[in-house]
């Protein structure tokens, strides 16, 4: 993989971002998950973390674990000059992650703000949900809460902004929208992304060894559930 | 065999040094928020400096032993003592049976640890023991602590020594190389050019105070108004302990141990790892000064902490011995 259009900047001193571009970009967020996937699979001493976000990945390492590198003027310039090694190594062609469908229902009266985003748009409930139906959506990072997927891109005539005043408590499972982005709420939280649904299913899940539905890089495609259907899926999982 | 919770404190937790590997999924790293106060009461015990221990602020808890053990207590000193008598901070004490401790007035610092030889009987939550009480995981029960809570010990002292009355191990450490005054340095953030003049000027001038809003998650900072060149959006990214975010009002805040793993505001400056302990000890209306510094220089300060920490396990390890031989 090419380097030379990468912002590497340091995030304190135990931590370091690679920057890729300054914009939300399916191909960029490609490149990022190539380079999450790859460091992965090839640990570097004293690295603990590895985030990727929409057009960055940062790598959190440990200091204390480093120790003197004779040929460099710190720890950072060591754990840089060894992660620029790694990315040139990456031979970046296929798409990776896994393709998930998620069930999630639409009725009004899980589907919060349902309504005033298809009124918003001009549009009826029945086309907004057809349109997040109808789209493959890339997890393009996840953060706020354990498990939250940031995924894109919404198609542009469901978008509509975050609410002006945030909900004291978003029901756990509520999938919103936030311009161009959808997201699901793995945990009662507050929260002002416009609920137009929600899935029965545990986005997280601390009793599993991986806690987490989704990972960064997944592909989530929605289907739609009746309200009973709904109550089914989430007995079934609780029991 | 264990520890009771009389009273709960105002908001205690179990702490190790943080849960590493899952930022990725969204789950922050938790943990001490004075990471060297808790190594230190730890290496005092003679217990890997990692292993988890009891976090509280003040109003402290109330706890009582119903079974002998050693143990230190590190970080902020809170007056703590058992039936009259003084327990000192950073130095190991040995508590026989039914000790009540309690903390009766806040001396110096914020935030307090006790460790237990042995550790406590609890079990991982992804390779952790710290809480993480937004997921409801790790710690104990996932939470803070609450009054009647029975916290299992790993080890009995009773087998170790013959020793029936409380008294204090003839060594202690200090802890002055950890903490300093102002000003706290930081790491110039990526965004830190993009203030103003003026505002990259009054950050490095002005008087900051902690504001009474603030927690594990992030201590918010009361002071001039920040102003950055030009009004852009920024994409989320990571952030870490540490990070001095720009809020949209023009006020910092500075994310501490519970902060979000990602986040979209400018990140002005990184507090280096060696200053977040004299940070963490910081509380309401105290007031901070920034300065900016190198990351040699944040590497240096951080390598010589973590040769005094060394230092020290290797002198309570010899201490110990000469005890026993004793």
């Amino acid at each position: 993989m090419n380097v030379s259009n990468l912002n590497i900047y340091p995030l304190g001193d135990q931590a370091l971002t690679l920057q890729l571009s300054d914009q939300i970009d399916a191909s960029v967020n490609q490149q990022v998950m190539h380079i999450f996937h790859h460091l992965q699979n090839h640990p570097i001493k004293a690295v603990t973390d590895i985030i990727p976000a929409y057009s960055s990945i940062t790598i959190v390492y440990d200091l204390a674990q480093i120790g003197l590198q004779h040929r460099f003027s710190s720890s950072f310039e060591w754990i840089k000059a060894t992660i620029i090694q790694h990315i040139e190594s990456i031979n970046a062609s296929n798409l990776i992650g896994r393709h998930i469908k998620i069930p999630a229902c639409y009725d009004v009266s899980l589907g919060l703000d349902l309504i005033e985003l298809a009124q918003h748009n001009q549009l009826s409930v029945e086309e907004v949900i057809h349109k997040h139906t109808s789209q493959t959506y890339q997890v393009y990072m996840i953060g706020f809460l354990p498990g939250f997927p940031y995924m894109a891109a919404v198609d542009p005539s469901i978008q509509m902004n975050r609410r002006a005043v945030p909900r004291q408590i978003v029901p756990k499972g509520s999938v919103g929208i936030a311009g161009a982005q959808t997201g699901i709420y793995p945990l009662d939280s507050p929260g002002g992304w416009q609920i137009i649904g929600q899935t029965p299913l545990n986005l997280f899940d601390i009793s599993k060894e991986n806690p987490c539905l989704l990972s960064p890089g997944d592909r989530v495609e929605f289907y739609t559930v009746s309200l009973e259907e709904f109550w089914e899926i989430r007995k079934a999982i609780t029991a | 065999m264990s520890i009771v919770i009389i009273k709960p404190g105002l908001f205690s937790t179990i702490q190790d040094e943080g849960r590493k590997g899952f930022q990725h999924l969204g789950i922050n790293p938790n943990g001490a928020m004075d990471i060297r106060a808790m190594q230190m009461a730890n290496t005092l015990v003679l217990n890997d400096v990692s292993e988890a221990v009891l976090e509280f602020y003040f109003p402290a808890p109330v706890l009582q032993f119903t079974q002998p053990a050693f143990i230190a207590l590190g970080g902020a000193d809170f007056s703590a003592e058992t039936n009259g008598t003084d327990i000192p901070i950073n130095q190991p004490v040995f508590i026989p049976a039914n000790t009540i401790i309690q903390f009766t007035s806040k001396k110096w610092g914020q935030v307090g640890y006790l460790s237990v030889q042995g550790g406590f009987d609890l079990s991982e939550w992804l390779n952790s023991y710290s809480t993480n009480v937004k997921a409801a995981a790790g710690g104990f029960e996932g939470n803070i602590l609450k009054a009647g809570d029975t916290i299992d010990l790993r080890f009995n002292a009773s087998n170790k020594t013959t020793n029936k009355e409380y008294s204090t191990m003839p060594w202690k450490a200090s802890s002055k190389e950890f903490y300093h005054s102002n000003p706290l340095q930081f790491i110039p953030g990526h965004e830190f050019a993009k203030l103003t003049e003026t505002s990259q000027t009054l950050l490095l001038s002005a008087e900051f105070s902690i504001l009474r809003q603030s927690d594990r998650m992030g201590y918010r900072l009361n002071g001039p108004a920040l102003e950055l060149s030009e009004k852009k959006e920024i994409i989320s990214t990571a952030v870490t302990k540490g990070t001095i975010q720009l809020l949209p009002n023009g006020q910092c805040i500075v994310l501490m141990a519970d902060h979000q793993t990602t986040g979209g505001y400018p990140r002005i400056g990184h507090i280096i790892s060696a200053d977040l302990p004299t940070l963490a000890q910081k509380g309401i209306n105290d007031s901070i000064y920034f300065t900016t510094t190198t990351i040699e220089q944040a590497e240096k300060l951080f390598i010589g902490q973590e040769q005094h920490l060394h230092l020290l396990t290797n002198a309570c390890k010899l201490q110990l011995d000469a005890y026993h031989r004793h």
